[in-house]
């Protein structure tokens, strides 16, 4: 078990010093940094000046060092566009992202396990014919192709939800929250719909196909001779077997919900985090991509590691003294 | 069976005896729904390939277009032209051609991001697989790591890095063979993965060992006698990739960081058509989507089912 754990903290650390390594390649050697910062009437004596300054002209694993140091802190210097610091931009357009993937998982989970849980205890209902069918072309149907019709059906055709933006926000010391107004709530229905559409498919199917394989096992079999009714088989006994690999698999697509908010942003115009990166990719702002690039991957990285460390924890089969299972 | 006396006509009718024999084709012809989508995605391939003798007028061609067409309604509608099917767009293009020429594009990009994907993929799974220790650890670590990001994030990293390398004016040109690349790069580790652990159950099989006495090279062991015995499975993967191959090039192109609009693919026509979608012109963005949906689904189901027919656990 220790072994494990920290053989993977070694890893996610090789991880993140790869893509610090990927972003600080970029943020270094595509372009001139010092030609990104100054403008056109400073002179070439100034230029070497700030060159110097910034330690450009130090050997390169020392700039490494100093970059990665940097990013430890948060610290990624300034924008190139809006000439202010990344780390005040990504700040303030985190909360935006956070909320809209929290209320995405949230649905995905509350309509996606009772799905699956149907699904596979009533096989032939006409209405698991529907999920089933349902869950499929959701599969097929990319995210901003859900957007875009939720946007031409409630948004234009019904003109009963906003289809841009965040509503009015609610500023808690540096976190804005659109949890506590009308307009921020219904800002909030269209997007977290079109984020949790594709998650609650992927869980469905995944409870429906535990639940069957927990639903043919010896102990259920054994249940139902001792005369349990079906809802203390289905609820207290298969449904607690399903739920390991629900919770691992819900954990990793956390960070996967954080991924697609890039294109659920784009596609409402939400002010969040993936909306900056996307921007920040056509105008060629170099900090602010290294950034998130660095944010994205620590993000992952935890929740991985998490996650597996908790696997090992809640299956008592994993664990065993001889240390770490599959690794 | 095959000699040398056969003529070319004997060998291929000799193959579509042992292919309509099959297993596999008795299992279409009893899946209605792998017919239907089988029957989907053909007419669009080959739509997608006649796309200068089915469309109307090159989209893309500034003397077959007139700027007087501009945003006609699809033909069912009031004001609907019948020259234009499913209506114009902005600046006169019949919506029925661009898709045609768009899903041309799509799936080429769909296509070669496969192809490119299975070589690296099939060829590191090979590696691998064959030579283990730590060439394996290494690979195979790499391909962990792939693993616990989203493809379609992987593909917009890459792509959104190169943007940034190339300098402006090339990304036009380039753009289409910089997004075969990072799809290509972002859906390599599932075939890898396959391959291998397929290998390490046939390196230690009879044939092999036979091969190694008889003073084979390894190469020659691996590509002319493990390949073809692991080559199954690729294809089931190969087809459900094509999909979301199809499914990340539209996203980025959508995102504004794919295809430009001079080569549009589908995801690029939608692009265009959302910044009608307020003024009521519902048509230039809601069938370039259809059609994307259409071509999706059609190549995911036709995998789903290639995967229950090639799997002996369920024959």
């Amino acid at each position: 078990m220790f072994n494990f754990i920290v053989k993977r903290i070694i890893q996610s650390v090789f991880v993140m010093l790869a893509v610090a390594f990927i972003a600080f390649g970029m943020f270094r050697y595509v372009g001139d940094p010092v030609n990104n910062m100054v403008g056109q009437d400073t002179s070439l004596a100034d230029r070497e000046q700030l060159r110097k300054d910034l330690g450009l002209d130090d050997p390169f694993f020392v700039q490494f060092a100093r970059f990665a140091g940097k990013a430890a802190k948060g610290e990624f210097g300034l924008s190139y566009r809006h000439r202010l610091p990344v780390r005040d931009l990504i700040i303030e357009r985190l909360p935006a992202t956070l909320e809209l993937s929290f209320v995405s998982a949230v649905l995905a989970l509350v309509l996606g396990v009772p799905m699956g849980v149907y699904t596979a205890i009533r096989r032939k209902s006409l209405l698991t014919k529907g999920f089933m069918t349902m869950s499929l072309i959701g599969v097929s149907l990319p995210t901003f192709l859900i957007g875009i019709l939720l946007i031409l059906f409630f948004g234009v055709v019904l003109r009963w939800l906003p289809t841009f933006g965040r509503g009015e926000v609610v500023q808690l010391g540096w976190w804005s929250t659109g949890f506590l107004t009308i307009s921020g709530l219904k800002a909030l229905i269209l997007p977290s719909i079109t984020l949790a559409l594709f998650q609650m498919t992927l869980i469905m199917r995944l409870v429906r196909a535990e639940m069957l394989e927990v639903l043919r096992m010896d102990f259920i079999k054994f249940g139902r001779a001792r005369g349990l009714g079906n809802a203390s088989i289905f609820y207290r006994h298969a449904m607690k077997n399903t739920l390991i690999p629900v919770i691992t698999v819900t954990g990793l697509q956390l960070g996967s919900i954080i991924a697609f908010a890039i294109i659920t942003e784009s596609v409402f115009q939400w002010p969040g985090m993936g909306l900056l990166f996307i921007q920040a990719i056509s105008e060629a702002d170099l900090p602010i991509m290294a950034a998130y690039l660095v944010l994205i991957a620590l993000i992952f990285v935890v929740i991985n590691l998490v996650v597996d460390v908790l696997y090992v924890y809640v299956d008592p089969r994993l664990r065993g003294d001889s240390g770490g299972g599959h690794g | 069976m095959v000699n040398a006396s056969m003529t070319i006509l004997d060998r291929i009718k000799d193959a579509s005896a042992r292919f309509f024999d099959s297993d596999i084709w008795y299992s279409f012809k009893q899946s209605p729904g792998a017919m239907i989508s089988a029957g989907v995605a053909a007419i669009m391939i080959l739509a997608a390939l006649f796309a200068p003798l089915l469309a109307s007028q090159n989209p893309f061609d500034l003397a077959q277009i007139d700027l007087m067409d501009a945003s006609m309604p699809p033909v069912w509608m009031i004001d609907g032209d019948p020259r234009f099917v499913l209506g114009t767009d902005d600046q006169g293009r019949d919506i029925f051609s661009t898709i045609l020429y768009g899903s041309r594009i799509s799936l080429f990009v769909g296509f070669a991001s496969v192809v490119v994907s299975l070589i690296i993929g099939v060829g590191l799974g090979l590696l691998s697989g064959y030579a283990g220790g730590r060439t394996d650890a290494i690979i195979m670590r790499i391909a962990d790591v792939q693993l616990s990001f989203p493809a379609i994030l992987i593909a917009l990293l890459i792509d959104g890095i190169i943007r940034n390398i190339l300098p402006k004016e090339a990304h036009g040109e380039l753009a289409l063979y910089v997004i075969i690349f990072a799809i290509s790069i972002s859906g390599w580790v599932q075939y890898a993965r396959t391959v291998r652990s397929s290998v390490m159950s046939e390196k230690v099989k009879e044939y092999v060992q036979a091969g190694q006495v008889i003073g084979l090279s390894g190469i020659t062991i691996v590509i002319r006698h493990i390949l073809p015995n692991v080559l199954g499975p690729v294809f089931v993967i190969g087809t459900i990739h094509l999909a979301l191959a199809i499914i990340i090039e539209a996203t980025l192109s959508f995102l504004g960081v794919g295809l430009p609009p001079t080569t549009p693919s589908l995801g690029t026509l939608i692009r265009i058509g959302n910044e009608y979608l307020f003024s009521g012109e519902w048509w230039i963005t809601i069938f370039p989507g259809f059609a994307l949906i259409l071509l999706a689904l059609s190549v995911n189901l036709l995998g789903d089912w290639l995967r229950d027919a090639l799997n002996p656990k369920l024959r």
